[in-house]
């Protein structure tokens, strides 16, 4: 929406949508998911070259006039993180970084040890750093304090479709951030994107939920519906929620009629 | 050739025997025609495409030549 812009750092974007391209079938279905997502910034990873690869991401990426941002997916430890970033930043020519550090392959929860020190190296090598995190307000504290540009705590581990499980953790997160807080992992669907907006995030981060999804390109229009309508209800003002009914119609002026007399 | 002027590395992970004199920018464009949005590390060091050219490798070197492809 035109007057209500998302800022990372020193740039806007009219979308709060942040996609991924992992797990689409093919580069068509890719295209045309991302175009009908509106997104404006989508991630890649940095991975070891194949001559017999046909076809780019980056290529479709560029047809459609997408900012990429890449991520350090796969790595395991800081000093993996960093150099993957600078090599990033040397073959597509951006100091953005969406900065992944994972403990394990079975949870792929972020290791926040490792996660924390590639931040502050990153920060002070002059890369913007978006960080994959744990929904844990303390480390989304510290990791704002190095000089973050956003944070990204997941709602549930990657890929799970499991949503936001810790709604009050994303609201303790949002309340004392400076930064953007970006939904990043375990959207499943519209619902838990409407969810995160409606918690605070400035955008939502997913790729699994629309790539896998039976039809790619409905699930991205469904996303970037549920994050405008999310969003919208978060500047609007939700109602308190209330124990008991509360009616809408006056009960005032209502007729008078025998409540014995058969009316049919 | 004499077993001095080859040198032994490993590639992306791929042990190679190569010409002694061999520079960064040929082992890359080997790989890639039009080495667009491709980096380079040899040793775990980013070596930036300016410096391909003069980068000529030794025996050991661990190069690593990486883009981007689908992923998050």
């Amino acid at each position: 929406m035109a007057d209500d812009l998302l800022t990372i750092a020193d740039r806007t974007f009219s979308s709060r949508l942040i996609m991924g391209t992992g797990g689409a079938p093919s580069l068509e279905v890719l295209e045309q998911a991302l175009r009908t997502s509106g997104t404006e910034l989508t991630t890649v990873a940095m991975r070891r070259i194949n001559p017999a690869a046909r076809g780019s991401v980056l290529e479709v990426l560029q047809r459609c006039g997408i900012g990429v941002l890449p991520n350090t997916a796969g790595c395991f430890t800081a000093g993996e993180a960093v150099l993957t970033a600078r090599l990033s930043r040397e073959a597509l020519g951006t100091n953005w970084v969406k900065l992944e550090v994972i403990a394990d392959e079975r949870t792929l929860l972020p290791d926040p040890i490792e996660l924390l020190d590639a931040a502050e190296t990153l920060v002070d090598d002059g890369f913007v750093v978006l960080p994959y995190t744990n929904d844990d307000p303390v480390l989304a504290r510290k990791l704002e304090d190095v000089g973050c540009a956003a944070v990204m705590p997941l709602g549930s581990p990657i890929g799970s479709g499991l949503g936001i499980r810790n709604p009050h953790n994303f609201q303790l997160i949002v309340e004392q951030a400076n930064v953007p807080v970006i939904l990043d992992a375990g959207a499943g669907t519209a619902s838990d994107v409407a969810l995160a907006m409606e918690l605070g995030c400035a955008a939502v981060m997913l790729a699994t939920a629309v790539t896998r999804a039976q039809e790619p390109a409905l699930m991205a229009e469904a996303m970037r519906k549920a994050v405008e309508a999310g969003r919208l209800a978060h500047r609007a003002g939700r109602i308190p929620k209330r124990f008991h009914a509360e009616a809408s119609s006056p009960m005032e002026g209502r007729a008078s009629f025998d409540p014995e007399a058969p009316a049919f | 050739m004499t077993a001095a002027a080859t040198i032994r590395l490993t590639v992306n992970g791929e042990a190679r025997s190569l010409p002694g004199g061999v520079t960064l920018t040929e082992v890359v464009t080997e790989l890639s025609a039009a080495p667009s949005g491709v980096a380079a590390a040899v040793n775990e060091a980013v070596v930036p495409r300016s410096q391909w050219d003069a980068t000529v490798l030794s025996d050991a070197d661990r190069v690593e030549i990486l883009t981007a492809v689908q992923g998050g």
